[in-house]
């Protein structure tokens, strides 16, 4: 099935996520289109990493059929009905997707241009010339060129970011998760990602779903915001609508609180 | 001001070896004084030397197994599904918890009998018996530096759409590497030392031939005096070894 | 196989025997601990010393016993000593020369330990103006020694496993008694399989305990 480019790149249908007694995801709706930019908001707790580790396969929702590209990320199609995925299946549709942690999580033993590389050659089974080739471009789009040997521990937080964001966009993916990508940085290395991250949002091409505490980032780059709390959408719109004119008291009230602050 | 330190622990270091070999020299020295030998001690070293080659043979041998056993069992026992899990723990701890002269002894007079009539030469014994032991020490060794990988680093290579075998071999052992290696330098020594159990079963190491020469020419001082000191030379440059590789941590972020 | 693959009713036979022989192995054990750990402790503060010529011939001895065999060390004190007039049971001989041998090896773990106490704490002691004697007594063992006491444990089981070696002098432990009962029947999976067994129930457990205490020490 190919799918069209009105339908959604991400559609989150009716998923449920529960930890235990605590069920962080309540009968999730949401979509994402293709090339949108998508930032999610709200308090602590409410579940905004995990719908990106839903959909990044690092968790597993309980119930509900989460669709990527067209295709089941959970699930594989059985004749006309759905059943649990296989791990090939599981492979092929999460290559759609990327994401960029909290913590970095680089290979401490590669140098960033291994970093960038390992996965493209091994994954992807690209040449490993065209995968250097590709890694210096990333990494030199990022301004970290002139560190291709450094390994991580020889770079600063913003650095050791700024070259995660590289090895992710070295698989092309479609659609591309950042889950609070600057809130372990020193404040004044917040720049620095954040200017990468705005460029690759006005490059376009691919859809970007992002989790930030960075508001006044969060109405520059998004196409959409989205209010989320208690496992649940309460709120999306245009930035200016969500942050300017908010019409649910929740969303008021936590937008008083975080400007106040 | 660490270049200086490192420096003084290295030259502390080659000082015990020095002060070692001198004392052992005295004692043989003495020995000789008290009782004067047909010959000079070095006359029992061609014997013993024969014995070393023996020794090394099986050093080097057992230690293949160990490594081999030991990464196999360390990884099935961190990542295999509960069955692998439970039948590698149950070879872990049976290994672990009894004594490895048993574990030799079992492995040389119990298996040639019915109803296993599996005959092993005493080489063969020998390394299975270091092998399997050491390497049940080594495999928790490896399952501790794998469960000591921070949960991040896995969740980067499921980001990066790595296969499990993929994840394991470049993500995951690499690192654990740096944990294993000071670990397994000392399970070395272990191995090399318990090397000497095989004289037990009649296979002619340094301290079988030692052993032997006792029997066959006296001089049971020299005899055993050289053998340590054979033993000494072996061991203390993998413990320099192992202190070298400790405090290297390249990349310890 | 015309023969029962393993004949319990001979096991059960010779259990009594082989249980004398745990006896004497725990006999072993336990005397040789408290000997490495006395020792341990005193080459550990002697390799403390500020004085080189007590601190390198300490440290040259520690490395040279860790670094050979406990088996050829049990043969020197078994045959060689004798020749110097030194004349001891087996039983005796075998369990200093354990004790020796763990010695060096619960020295490193003082030695790690007492590294591990606050520079404070020294300092506080000299500022109350505490004499050598009672800084190491009053202060700094005390706090030293709880957290070792998981790793001791470890070598008290290590301890207890490698007695076995004390059979190739003839001390008649759980190993030689079980190779003395087979070598009589010609039957050896049954007696060798016991001592395993025999020595399985006891340091599996013991190990687990340790790892409590590892985990309480841990958590603090
Ligand atoms: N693996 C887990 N096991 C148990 N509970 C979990 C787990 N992961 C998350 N939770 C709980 O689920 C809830 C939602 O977590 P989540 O991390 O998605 O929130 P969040 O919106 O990202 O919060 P924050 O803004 O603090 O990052 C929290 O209460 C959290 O404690
Ligand atoms: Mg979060």
């Amino acid at each position: 099935m190919q799918a069209n480019s009105s339908d959604p790149i991400v559609r989150f249908e009716n998923v449920t996520k529960a930890f235990g007694e605590l069920t962080v995801l309540r009968n999730l709706d949401f979509d994402v289109a293709p090339a949108e930019k998508v930032t999610i908001v709200g308090p602590s707790g409410s579940g905004k990493t995990t719908i990106l580790r839903v959909l990044m396969t690092l968790e597993k929702p309980d119930d509900g059929v989460i669709w990527v590209d067209g295709e089941p990320l959970w699930h594989q199609k059985s004749g006309s009905k759905l059943v649990p995925a296989s791990e090939k299946h599981l492979r092929k549709v999460r290559g759609n997707i990327g994401m960029v942690f909290q913590h970095f999580n680089l290979f401490p033993h590669m140098t960033a241009l291994r970093n960038v590389t390992e996965a493209p050659i091994h994954v992807l089974k690209m040449p490993k010339g065209d995968a250097e080739q590709r890694a210096v471009e990333l990494l030199n789009h990022v301004g970290l060129g002139d560190k291709l040997g450094h390994y991580p521990s020889q770079l600063s937080g913003g650095q050791k970011q700024r070259v995660a964001i590289a090895r992710a966009l070295a698989m092309r993916p479609k659609v591309m998760l950042f889950d609070e990508v600057t809130s372990a940085l020193d404040p004044e290395l917040v720049g620095e990602v954040l200017n990468v991250i705005r460029e690759l949002a006005e490059e376009g091409e691919m859809a970007m779903l992002l989790v930030t505490h960075e508001m006044g980032f969060a109405r520059e780059v998004s196409d959409r915001v989205v209010f989320f709390d208690k496992g649940r959408v309460v709120e999306q719109g245009p930035p200016e609508q969500i942050f300017g004119n908010p019409q649910n008291e929740r969303t008021k009230s936590f937008f008083n609180a975080v400007l106040r602050h | 001001m660490p270049n200086e330190d490192n420096l003084f622990v290295k030259i502390r270091n080659y000082i015990f070896l020095v002060i070692g070999l001198l004392a052992i020299g005295i004692a043989i020295g003495v020995e000789l004084m008290i009782n004067p030998p047909e010959s000079p001690p070095f006359d029992l070293l061609p014997i013993l030397l024969r014995g070393l080659a023996v020794t090394i043979e099986l050093t080097l041998l057992g230690a293949a197994l160990a490594l081999v056993v030991a990464i196999v069992a360390g990884v099935a026992r961190a990542s295999g599904n509960i069955i692998v899990r439970t039948i590698v723990g149950f070879y872990v701890e049976v290994f672990r918890g009894t004594s490895i002269l048993v574990q030799l002894f079992w492995i040389f007079f119990v298996l040639p009998l019915p109803p296993f009539n599996l005959s092993l030469t005493p080489l063969q014994a020998g390394v299975l018996a270091l092998g399997l032991n050491v390497g049940a020490y080594g495999a928790e060794v490896v399952r501790g530096a794998i469960g000591a990988i921070p949960r991040g680093q896995i969740e980067a290579s499921i980001a990066l759409n790595m296969p499990p075998g993929m994840m394991m071999r470049r993500v995951i052992i690499p690192q654990a590497m740096v944990r294993i290696l000071p670990p397994f330098g000392n399970l070395l020594i272990e191995l090399l030392k318990a090397t000497s159990l095989v004289s037990l079963i009649t296979l002619s190491d340094v301290t079988f031939q030692g052993l032997a020469l006792r029997q066959s020419v006296g001089r049971t001082t020299e005899v055993f005096l050289l053998i340590l000191v054979i033993y000494f030379l072996l061991a203390y440059p993998l413990t320099l070894g192992v202190r070298w590789l400790e405090r290297q941590r390249q990349w310890a972020t | 196989m015309s023969e029962q693959f393993f004949d319990w009713e001979y096991a059960i036979g010779f259990m009594p025997t082989l249980l004398e022989g745990l006896w004497v192995t725990i006999q072993v054990t336990v005397v040789a601990f408290i000997l490495a750990a006395i020792l341990g402790l005193l080459m550990a503060l002697g390799r403390r010393s500020d004085n080189p010529w007590i601190a390198q011939p300490i440290g040259a001895i520690v490395e040279f016993i860790r670094s050979t065999p406990l088996l050829v060390q049990l043969f020197i004190f078994f045959y060689v000593l004798p020749r110097y007039g030194l004349r001891m049971p087996a039983f005796i001989v075998g369990t200093i020369a354990l004790g020796l041998h763990y010695g060096t090896y619960t020295s490193e773990i003082y030695r790690a330990g007492i590294d591990a106490i606050d520079r404070g704490q020294w300092e506080a002691a000299r500022a109350l103006n505490f004499s050598p004697v009672r800084t190491w007594v009053g202060i700094v063992l005390p706090q030293a020694i709880p957290p070792m006491i998981p790793a001791l444990g470890n070598y008290l089981v290590a301890m207890f496993k490698e007695s076995a070696q004390l059979s190739a002098i003839t001390v008649v432990e759980l190993t030689l008694t079980a190779r003395t009962i087979g070598t009589q029947s010609f039957r050896f999976l049954e007696p060798f399989t016991m001592a395993g067994v025999l020595y399985f129930l006891i340091s599996y457990p013991s190990s687990l305990v340790v790892q409590r205490l590892e985990k309480r020490y841990a958590g603090k």
